[in-house]
């Protein structure tokens, strides 16, 4: 590793030391908005790892989400919630390489398809299953805490950062580097495109899954619905896009701004909230087409240049 | 033979919906994601003149078809336009019209609960039975498919027998080729995108006179319509009616076997089938 890479790595522990002391100093509205943040923060870095490379954008998070914490919903009542997290991010891992099978060797087109209504088959099919058994959702109770949660969360967050930055360095990370500028030279060069798209798929199902489990005792009462609901997907796609993907730590710059906005828009105008994300998606696209990160370094490039 | 007919009448609709959308990818190249949110309003037209001045559904297109020209055409002119124009390659334009599409599938959602609020509407129209076959259907149904075929076969005579038709399948195929034998490319994705969200809306107005919509339902017409195009193959009208009836009678086979909540699940389960064994679609040719 290098020195830079050293002062990296510090900062990042520095910084999550740090968080984890917030529980300790507030446990009521700030920390449920912590929650938000640390969740929404490991869900679009993972993101990112697959799509920001790979430009393909996966609306797959709800589904993963679910999936999630219906382990934890099933599970709970014999196995204790740190056993089932980790079973969730296998289980959220070999979905993911099952989709990624099926999609991921053709035109990203039909992969951003076939996620967007991901969730929703997901549901349908839940529904179904638990209408012919006779049961419409499942109480989750259990007695871990609201901060043991943000701890977890928080934790699984670490774990991203470090598996995102093991995965630049590595030749997986190169690959996919080659694979997003372009395809056909990758190919050429002896890269298994479609391999490498389906394992680095597999990274957002995993921790998507994980953190729909750590969150299911949360909800209390998990219904497909609830579990599924497909705006988690576009939430996490425009924080994602919002902070930039280009770096590892692109994401978290536009995960707090949004988590932000989105609280105080749904508590003063609980019925604009999709007109919020449309014209997100529209200041993306014209306004910040690299995301704030590519904001900073323009800004960033004029003033050296004015300088100079 | 009921199951075989009510999928039939079904898909005659889903038809319409994915020409529309097959206009608006195949021609204009715009992956359009809103495009169930077009329906969806046109859907509310045709409610808001039955309810308010007792026009018929099956006139309404008469206004609901202009109008639905000319916001299509705005939104491509200003929003989709400039897009088209920064992109180096096909790639990225899918990337933007993607991200843009949903911004506008979202506004739309929430212009739509804003004006008329998140509850379900229907109305009853033609509600009489139609014996075919022994079985009875509602007229609704009967009247819609027959005027989904009829509007179907005017596109299809439209694209094959005139010389903007001829047109259009040019820019289809080759875009950049078109531009080099006279064919006004940019004016020419203009009318494609909009005539292609004004038969989606048309559409729209049509399947209101027999299923029930909401604000919000338009996603899940955006993916039948896309998996509709994706299963007919790009730019293929042909293909696109022979998808829409296989997903008609698919979809209508499992709400009346299985479980009517399982529709999208059917849908899937084609759409699966086509990306692993024939992802270039019925018709579709391997491309070198």
């Amino acid at each position: 590793m290098t020195s830079k890479e050293w002062r990296q790595l510090t900062l990042l522990l520095v910084a999550v030391a740090l968080m984890a002391l917030i529980p300790l100093g507030d446990d009521g509205y700030w920390l449920s908005i912590c929650i938000s943040i640390v969740m929404f923060t490991a869900l679009a870095t993972s993101w990112s790892i697959f799509s920001g490379p790979t430009h393909y954008i996966s609306l797959a998070s709800a589904a993963f989400f679910g999936i999630g914490s219906y382990v934890t919903a099933l599970g709970f009542e014999s196995l204790s919630l740190w056993v089932l997290v980790p079973i969730a991010g296998v289980m959220g891992a070999l979905i993911a390489a099952l989709i990624g099978l099926a999609t991921l060797r053709l035109s990203g087109v039909y992969f951003v398809i076939f996620t967007l209504g991901l969730a929703e088959l997901i549901r349908q099919i839940t529904t179904w299953v638990q209408n012919a058994s006779g049961q419409k959702g499942f109480y989750v109770l259990t007695d871990v805490t609201e901060s043991q949660l943000y701890w977890a969360l928080l934790g699984l967050c670490l774990f991203v950062f470090l598996l995102g930055g093991l995965i630049e360095r590595s030749r997986l990370g190169f690959a996919v580097r080659i694979i997003g500028d372009d395809e056909a030279v990758a190919r050429h060069v002896g890269i298994n495109t479609a391999l490498t798209k389906v394992i680095l798929f597999m990274v957002p199902g995993a921790v998507a899954a994980m953190v729909g489990a750590i969150l299911a005792p949360r909800y209390v009462y998990i219904e497909p619905s609830l579990a599924f609901a497909p705006i988690l997907s576009f939430q996490v796609v425009i924080m994602a896009l919002l902070g930039g993907t280009g770096r590892l730590w692109g994401p978290l710059v536009g995960v707090v701004p949004f988590t932000f906005l989105w609280e105080f828009l749904s508590s003063t105008f609980p019925n604009q909230t999709t007109l919020l994300l449309g014209v997100a998606f529209l200041v993306i696209v014209f306004v910040l087409p690299q995301g704030f990160i590519g904001l900073f370094a323009s800004i960033k490039r004029r003033m050296n240049g004015g300088r100079a | 033979m009921d199951i075989l007919i009510t999928g039939i009448l079904l898909g005659g609709t889903y038809a319409l919906i994915a020409m529309g959308l097959n206009l608006q990818y195949g021609v204009a190249r715009i992956m359009n994601l809103a495009n169930g949110e077009m329906l969806v309003a046109g859907g509310f037209a045709a409610f808001w003149f039955y309810v308010n001045q007792a026009l018929s559904p099956l006139l309404t297109w008469v206004l609901v078809a202009p109008v639905a020209f000319l916001l299509n055409w705005l939104i491509y002119q200003i929003i989709l336009r400039p897009l088209v124009k920064r992109a180096k390659n096909r790639g990225m334009l899918e990337r933007d019209s993607i991200l843009a599409t949903f911004g506008l599938s979202f506004i739309g959602v929430g212009v739509m609960l804003a004006s008329f609020g998140g509850d379900y509407f229907s109305y009853s129209f033609a509600a009489t039975p139609v014996v075919i076959f022994g079985d009875t259907f509602g007229l609704n149904r009967v009247l819609s498919f027959v005027a989904a075929v009829i509007l179907c076969g005017a596109v299809y005579l439209w694209m094959h027998f005139t010389r903007i038709g001829m047109a259009m399948r040019a820019l289809a195929v080759e875009p950049r080729s078109a531009g080099l034998v006279g064919i006004k490319v940019s004016k020419l994705a203009a009318i494609a995108f909009a005539l292609g969200g004004t038969i989606t809306a048309v559409g729209g107005s049509l399947i209101s006179t027999y299923l029930t919509l909401d604000a919000s339902t338009g996603v899940v017409f955006t993916l039948k319509a896309l998996i509709i195009v994706i299963m007919g193959g790009v730019g293929d009208i042909r293909g696109t009616i022979i998808a829409a009836l296989m997903l008609g009678i698919i979809e209508t086979l499992v709400a009346s076997l299985i479980d009517p909540g399982l529709t999208l699940a059917a849908a899937y389960l084609l759409f699966i089938l086509i990306l692993l064994f024939r992802p270039q679609g019925l018709f579709g040719r391997v491309r070198s």
